[in-house]
């Protein structure tokens, strides 16, 4: 089949065979995306400016099925997910890495690469094409795969670049009609769209099953209150997926627009992170409507599988941060001499890079099996769980001992290990991450 | 297609395992762990059924014998007979790991054979258990230092050497003995031996007393001018210094996976075990972040995703295994991480029991004594580390010592 879209870009059997793109004039910008590799003539977009309109006339809400997966145990990804993998790859190494450093510094990810990224199309992939996208079938995989080449680049870059991803497949996976009438259609334009999930709070032992966040039943819809922490991308985010406690039943998610009364936000610099630009959202007797809430009152929402796929995106996401820490510290270790040869050849110093290996191959291998079985239609909520228990365990042993390795240089900033080291404490801890 | 669950189609290896493992080994568990030296005869008629089972799937399930990778041109992916054998020998272990290593015709040394010997030698040898004879007084993990001389002498090597911590070495029909043809070339002239048992100048010197695997005897033998058929050499006669070990050491890829999955099944008893005993104070549930429950249910939560990401890390050398991919540093991985994490796993167990699970009354302080093991043979944990390490950073064993 003829590849009309150029080899870098991932899905392009797909997209290709998409009518949704043509019909939404998606062809010619992705076409130019791809090849010109850096783009630039995208305006800004004005997020409180953004009016978000029904697309069509649906009843019924849209549902993604899954691909048949094969009664075989394989570590093979298809050759779509294989290819999509190299590409984004490739915009890693090329578009992500050189700019990390600067965008931690600066509390920003560049709007073009976050574009490029987008440009990938998976936003695009997870849209059904009934709602204006070009999505046939729902992948965890893809999403995982994604997010573990991001985390390998940055995992601020990372969290801003996905954060938009997780609302959407949460709206696939859990809207009414109207809702995913309302929204989706505008998340498969050709520019990014920043939205996010806000769930953290700053509460010790925080548990994303006890939020302090209320929403309480009004007249007309409800009212809610509270405080998010590290909300990625929140002063320019065009929609928020907001958790919060409804009163007299438990945790919910609420669409929160962000021109709505009540609605500010500050800046929430944390330890790492620094280029999601993270912000605390405020949210104060904020008057929702009833359609605000996820999946409506009659709707079924499963707010722990919610949990467990947004533990299995940033788990991904931690994974591809570790073998970022590996892929660094095998050639420094063996160019750095000591005592008149490359401490590499030191067993103390050996034995940690392949502790580092074994722990992050370990690692993968759970974040990979959880995200297969969701794919699946199994059950995942234990994989998820203990993925993301040694992604929080693993990776922050892997980040310490990412900056031991370098000794006194490590601790600098003259190289990476150092920002990695902040940035993987955020394992276990980020909820405000996308789903799968 | 990415899927990290086991194919239905390994019921037919699972279950039987689980049977035997509940109804043939669990029963005489404690039997024998007591009755060291002593012979499980009940495995003969075990065995037996085992051999009887025409091309049963339980036979692939038993041990080392069948190992072999799998280098057919076969297109698409295999789940083939190193990840039945390991599917089977998680569910064997879980009975009990010092019985599995002492069921007749499934020795390490069948595994050699299966990895390296030529046609006539499987015929020749076919249906016969073989221990392996590795380790010296003065060489255990260095086998390179390997004194055991083999000289030939007209139509035969002549054997003169030591050998000790030889599992199932005085119950096996045949010992692979690991000797060196040329002391003066290194590791290239070290060469396995396949010796038959009551050939002239082999002794049996003494069986071993022993912290776990009680029901597998340990044996040392001493050679003595031991006269072997120049034919029983495995693998190819002539010192290749390039090759180094070659064929010899390429049998690990295939058996540390095996002793991987020996560890999976113990860590999987004792885990299995607490959660039993713990069944009124803890139901696992998936929610509450690690730091929000009990620090008895963190700690379970803890040992399920390190036996967990072990297990997954031994399918997946084995799953190379069947699918022709070099596999020594998954191998290593895997036996690293399975090692040092089933013997967490069971010494934590019974210190969570307390004084129950100090006494004999529970298998758990049976199961801390028999994880020991798993760390330490088919190469230590530092072995493994070391291995890892040297294909991770691309070093020669000059280079990282």
């Amino acid at each position: 089949m003829a590849n009309p879209m150029g080899s870098a870009l991932s899905m392009l059997n797909k997209i290709a065979a998409s009518e949704t793109i043509d019909k939404i004039g998606m062809r010619k910008p992705l076409e130019k995306l791809v090849y010109a590799g850096t783009k630039t003539g995208f305006s800004a977009i004005s997020a409180a400016n953004r009016q978000f309109k029904p697309l069509l006339d649906v009843v019924r809400p849209t549902r993604m099925r899954h691909a048949r997966t094969p009664d075989l145990f394989d570590l093979n990804f298809t050759d779509e997910q294989a290819m999509f993998r190299d590409t984004v790859r490739r915009l890693v190494d090329e578009r992500v890495i050189p700019v990390a450093a600067t965008a931690d510094e600066e509390r920003a990810t560049p709007r073009a690469l976050l574009d490029q990224i987008h440009a990938l199309g998976v936003s695009l992939m997870a849209v059904p094409e009934e709602l204006g996208g070009a999505g046939v079938e729902r992948d965890e995989v893809l999403h995982m795969i994604l997010a573990e080449e991001l985390g390998r680049g940055d995992m601020g870059i990372a969290t801003a670049a996905l954060a938009p991803l997780g609302v959407i497949n949460a709206l696939t996976q859990w809207g009414t009609a109207n809702q995913q009438a309302k929204y989706l259609a505008a998340f498969a334009s050709e520019s990014f769209v920043p939205a996010t999930v806000a769930l953290n709070e700053a509460s010790v032992l925080f548990d994303p099953f006890q939020l302090q966040t209320t929403a309480r039943r009004t007249a007309d819809g409800y009212e809610l209150n509270g405080e998010k922490t590290l909300v990625p991308l929140a002063e320019d985010s065009a929609l928020f997926l907001v958790a919060a406690k409804l009163t007299g039943e438990g945790p919910r998610l609420f669409i929160v627009e962000p021109g709505m009364e009540g609605v500010s936000c500050r800046p929430d610099p944390a330890m790492g992170l620094g280029a999601a630009a993270t912000q605390r959202l405020l949210l104060e007797q904020v008057k929702l409507p009833r359609e605000a809430l996820l999946g409506d009152i009659d709707t079924a929402f499963d707010y722990e599988a919610f949990i467990q796929l947004t533990r299995i995106g940033w788990s991904a996401v931690v994974t591809g941060c570790c073998q970022a820490v590996l892929d660094y510290v095998i050639p420094y270790v063996k160019d750095r001499e000591a005592f008149g040869e490359p401490i590499a050849f030191r067993q103390s110093v050996a034995f940690m890079v392949a502790n580092i290996g074994i722990e992050l191959e370990g690692l993968r291998l759970l974040v990979y099996r959880a995200a297969s079985r969701a794919a699946q239609d199994k059950s995942f909520a234990r994989e998820a769980y203990i993925a993301y228990l040694q992604a929080s365990e693993k990776g922050m042993q892997i980040g310490t001992d990412g900056v031991q390795l370098l000794g006194g240089h490590g601790f600098t900033k003259e190289h990476p290990v150092e920002r990695w080291y902040r940035n993987l404490r955020s394992a276990g801890i980020q909820y405000n991450a996308f789903m799968v | 297609m990415l899927n990290l669950d086991l194919p239905r189609k390994f019921k037919g290896i699972m279950e039987p395992a689980e049977q035997a493992a509940r109804n043939v080994f669990r029963p005489i568990s404690r039997k024998y762990d007591r009755a060291e030296h002593e012979y499980p005869k009940e495995l003969d008629l075990f065995s037996a059924a085992i051999d009887g089972m025409n091309d049963g799937d339980l036979s692939k399930s038993a041990g080392a014998a069948k190992l072999k990778q799998d280098a057919s041109g076969d297109e698409g992916v295999r789940n083939g007979s190193n990840m039945q054998s390991l599917a089977g020998m998680e569910w064997l272990c879980w009975g009990d790991v010092g019985l599995v290593l002492t069921l007749p015709r499934n020795g390490l040394g069948n595994a050699a054979i299966a990895a390296v010997a030529n046609e006539e030698q499987t015929k020749r040898f076919d249906g016969k258990w073989a221990a392996m004879a590795i380790t010296e007084p003065g060489a255990g993990s260095d086998s390179a230092a390997i004194r055991t001389t083999a000289q030939l002498d007209g139509d035969a090597y002549v054997l003169n050497g030591e050998k000790i911590y030889i599992t199932s070495g005085e119950r096996t029909d045949l010992i692979v003995v690991w000797a060196t043809v040329d002391k003066s070339a290194g590791r290239a002239a070290i060469k396995s031996f396949v010796v038959e048992w009551g050939t002239p100048g082999m002794e049996l010197v003494r069986l071993e007393k022993k912290l776990g695997i009680r029901a597998s005897d340990t044996a040392q033998v001493l050679f003595k001018d031991c006269r072997v058929p120049k034919e029983n050499l495995l693998g190819s006669p002539e010192v290749d210094t390039r090759k180094g070990f070659g064929g010899v050491m390429q049998t690990f890829d295939n058996t540390r996976p095996m002793v991987a999955g020996m560890a999976l099944g113990v860590a999987r008893a004792a885990l299995e075990r607490i959660r039993e005993l713990l069944e009124a104070q803890v139901k696992p549930q998936y929610g509450k972040p690690v730091l929000n429950v009990s620090a008895i249910e963190a700690e379970l939560h803890r040992m399920d995703a390190e036996l967990e990401a072990a297990r997954l890390l031994t399918w997946k050398a084995a799953w190379m295994a069947d699918n022709a991919q070099p596999n020594s540093m998954e191998a290593s991985m895997a036996k690293a991480k399975a090692g040092r994490v089933c013997n967490w796993i069971t010494l934590r167990c019974v210190e969570i029991a307390g004084s129950l699970g100090y006494g004999e009354d529970e298998l758990l302080e049976k199961w801390a004594r028999d994880s020991k093991i798993l760390d330490i043979f088919e190469g230590t944990q530092q072995i493994q580390q070391l291995v890892v390490a040297r294909r991770l950073l691309g070093l020669s064993s000059a280079q990282l010592k």
